[in-house]
């Protein structure tokens, strides 16, 4: 049985020297007898494909997932990213591609990496196939105390949303030491005869590193926040259209995954650059032409209206399970015939969205709005020197907070739930502007005025969306009946009074979020939080060049 | 894990290559397999060309200074491990006699940890009676037991089930089976025939006497691996296919 610890190497071609086998052979056989082992376990050709999010959450983990091929079926492995395998698992068939983590049948890897990607889907990120050779190192006595693993032709491959060709690459041939259990200083003699051959050397990435290069990638070239490239002394024109040019980014990489319905959060993304898109034209719009914020105001109005729909039924089903798992009078049975309703119901808004996003006013709205963008961020003319970034960013989120401070304020226990839902819109405009001149602050003021604002908007999140839900299960009850009426069925009886339930309970933690609301307002308004307000901007304005 | 025990009072009865052979088709099944050499001789560690060598001798291993996984060793076969015999095992005995307590279990205690990594452990155990035979009964939950087919023969097996079965709580499951069978000896095939269908706890494969066995003293490979199609090879197959089971009532 052979342990881990292989010692990785690759041949490198560069130097137009074609890699020779027979040269690596012909150094260990002065400490080894070199055999060669057709049919070893791990010989033959090899099919891998790495998997992760698209937002690359197992990587960021520090894990890779690779599924390797078999003659039927194959196995999922997942290493660290040293290389080094946690745990695997064997599948007889991949779902479907790409599929949720829950797709896959029980095992080690479902469970360890469920709750690390869940809701989103795993996607091929590259493929590669080789040729996999094992040679025997021998010592006097003829016994194996080390393998040689040559994998050479390594072709790699990354996948395309249409499985139509994409881009190809060859990596250099790699070659690998294996360990002998009981036998750890034979291997290290064959590592050292295996470096001193010429063009050999150690090889500093894994395979799937080495691909994503080669294949112009980066690992984690995605994220969904905001993270544009700006300064503080660059001319605020110039600075909002970096922002909103990489708000329009985040948009069009989502746009496919959506179309595809891959998973619920590409959707999600998109809506979230289409909402920052919004406040940022709201908000910060007055550095841009008048007429040009007039249009897109009312454009991004539209992108984001057409996606609502699908949305709010994706929450509804991420959540259905936590919900049924409340109930304590009805079954979670009763609910099925709401879950049905409701894929129904989604399968209809999505193609709605779908031709919406396929439509020319999406088209319209992409092309135009770049052109323009583009035009303010590379046009440098004199009269969009003034005001800097620093300045804008100081004023409008000065502003902002002024604005949640005073809303706030005047909430007591008797406001209506309007002037709390109210109060939300304008927490969540200054965290978006707080986000876009993140670059600009000082890292730890950033943070500490951050996080007391996310528990503030988490508090009226849940205010609002127990409120929300409620009124949105009355309308599901009501159009539940109708639609049954129509199609000659009853709505079963017990389903409404599941959901009745339900919206008892959502009422209960409205009361609650309602009741911690004073106190997390005090925390991030009150003498304190407006210090650290205050420390945060002036910071700013010594800003960064 | 389950642990198989390969054993006999007397020397030179295919002990050695029965636990070879079948360690090595249990870890072809894909079951991870151990085998550990406890015979001073070495014959099972010179069969996988393995030097009969523990650091620190039996020694470093009962005393716990060394652990057995620091002294196990990768045979050539995929999922089968040797932890190798060592001369000093000649003094086992003593080494096991001054172990603190219950001094007849110190080798199942040894094993423990091994259950995690293994599905399989085979204990070639050296000839004779002694406190490291009564350690691997102990230890065992399959005992293996060659058998030369004599009338004698069969009366050890009688002792040695008769003694087992005076074990408190576990007791190993004793599977004697014939081995080095002369075809061309009529004794030997009524003593085979008879015993086989008569008794329980008597395997119905006998193991030839074949030159392809002693070969493998050449080859330094289980005759399983190095002549899978042989005579051999197949008789070993059979007996490991019956020796899985649980024996007859």
């Amino acid at each position: 049985v052979t342990t881990g610890g292989l010692r990785d190497f690759v041949a490198d071609t560069a130097e137009g020297e074609d890699f020779s086998l027979a040269a690596v052979r012909s150094e260990l056989s002065t400490e080894f007898t070199v055999r060669q082992e057709p049919g070893a376990a791990g010989s033959g050709m090899h099919r891998r494909t790495w998997l992760d999010t698209f937002d690359w959450r197992l990587y960021k983990a520090g894990l890779t997932l690779q599924f390797e091929q078999a003659r039927r079926g194959g196995l999922l492995v997942l290493s660290k990213a040293d290389g080094t395998p946690q745990v695997e698992q064997p599948v007889t068939r991949w779902p479907r591609r790409p599929g949720l983590a829950e797709d896959l049948p029980p095992g080690p890897v479902r469970d360890r990496i469920l709750v690390l990607t869940s809701p989103r889907a795993l996607l091929p990120i590259v493929k590669a196939a080789s040729t996999v050779s094992v040679n025997r190192l021998l010592n006097a006595d003829g016994k194996t105390v080390a393998r040689l693993v040559v994998e050479e032709h390594v072709t790699v491959t990354a996948p395309t949303p249409n499985s139509a060709g994409g881009t190809t690459a060859e990596l250099p041939p790699r070659l690998a030491v294996a360990e002998v259990r009981g036998y750890p200083s034979q291997a290290r003699k064959a590592a050292g005869l295996l470096a001193s051959v010429p063009g050999v050397s150690h090889a500093s990435q894994s395979v799937f590193i080495a691909a994503l290069t080669a294949l112009g990638r980066h690992p984690a070239d995605y994220t969904s926040g905001v993270e544009a490239e700006i300064t503080a002394t660059m001319p605020a024109s110039v600075a909002v259209a970096r922002l909103l040019l990489r708000l329009l980014d985040t948009v069009e990489l989502n746009v496919d995954g959506v179309l595809r319905d891959i998973d619920t959060e590409f959707l999600h993304d998109l809506r979230v650059a289409v909402r920052r898109t919004r406040s940022a034209i709201k908000l910060l719009g007055a550095v841009l032409p008048a007429d040009l914020a007039e249009h897109f105001k009312a454009e991004f109005k539209w992108l984001g209206d057409v996606t609502t729909p699908v949305r709010d039924l994706d929450v509804h089903l991420l959540g259905f399970d936590a919900l049924t798992e409340q109930l304590v009078a009805a079954s979670p049975d009763d609910l099925e015939p709401l879950r049905a309703f409701l894929v129904r119901r989604r399968a209809r808004e999505f193609r709605r969205l779908a031709a919406a996003l396929r439509g020319p006013r999406f088209r319209a709205i992409t092309d135009d709005w770049r052109k323009a963008l583009l035009e303010i961020r590379d046009v440098d003319g004199p009269r969009r020197r003034r005001p800097t970034a620093a300045v804008l960013a100081r004023a409008a989120t000065g502003k902002a907070f002024r604005r949640v401070a005073a809303q706030g304020d005047a909430i007591t226990s008797d406001s209506p739930p309007e002037t709390l839902h109210d109060l939300r819109k304008r927490a969540k405009e200054l965290r978006y502007l707080l986000e876009f001149f993140a670059p600009l602050y000082d890292q730890v003021a950033y943070r500490k005025v951050l996080s007391d604002l996310k528990q503030l908007q988490d508090c009226l999140g849940e205010f609002q969306d127990s409120e929300v839900q409620r009124h949105e299960i009355r309308d599901l009850a009501d159009a539940m009946l109708t639609d049954s009426m129509l199609a000659g069925r009853a709505a079963p009886a017990a389903t409404l009074l599941a959901m009745g339930e339900i919206a008892a309970k959502l009422a209960l933690s409205q009361a609650e979020a309602r009741a911690e609301f004073a106190a997390r307002f005090a925390r991030f308004a009150g003498p304190a939080g407006r210090e650290r307000v205050r420390v945060l901007l002036a910071n700013e304005t010594q800003g960064r060049p | 894990v389950k642990i198989f025990a390969t054993y006999n009072i007397k020397g030179g009865v295919g002990k050695t290559t029965a636990a070879v052979n079948l360690a090595y088709l249990s870890a072809a099944d894909g079951c991870r397999t151990l085998l550990w050499d406890l015979d001073p001789q070495g014959a099972a560690s010179f069969l996988f060309r393995i030097k009969p060598r523990v650091k620190g001798g039996g020694k470093a291993l009962i005393r716990g200074t060394k652990t057995l996984d620091d002294a196990i060793k990768g045979t050539d076969f995929d999922h089968l491990d040797l932890l190798p015999a060592d001369f000093t095992y000649r003094n086992m005995d003593l080494l096991l006699g001054g172990a603190d307590k219950k001094p007849t279990r110190k080798l199942g205690q040894l094993l423990k940890p091994m259950a995690a990594e293994y599905d399989h452990v085979f204990l070639d155990c050296p000839p004779s009676i002694s406190l490291v035979s009564e350690n691997v009964m102990h230890a065992a939950d399959v005992l293996l037991v060659p058998l030369i087919p004599t009338t004698l023969s069969v009366r050890t097996l009688d002792q040695l089930t008769e003694f087992v079965a005076g074990f408190n709580g576990r007791r190993p499951r004793v599977w004697a089976f014939f081995s080095m069978v002369d075809r061309r000896k009529t004794l030997h095939q009524e003593i085979t025939r008879d015993l086989a269908t008569e008794r329980a706890g008597v395997a119905a494969t006998p193991i030839p006497a074949l030159s392809m066995i002693e070969r493998m003293s050449v080859e330094r490979a289980p005759v399983t691996a190095f002549a899978p199609r042989s005579v051999a090879a197949r008789a070993y197959r059979a007996l490991w296919a019956e020796v899985q089971q649980d024996p007859k009532p």
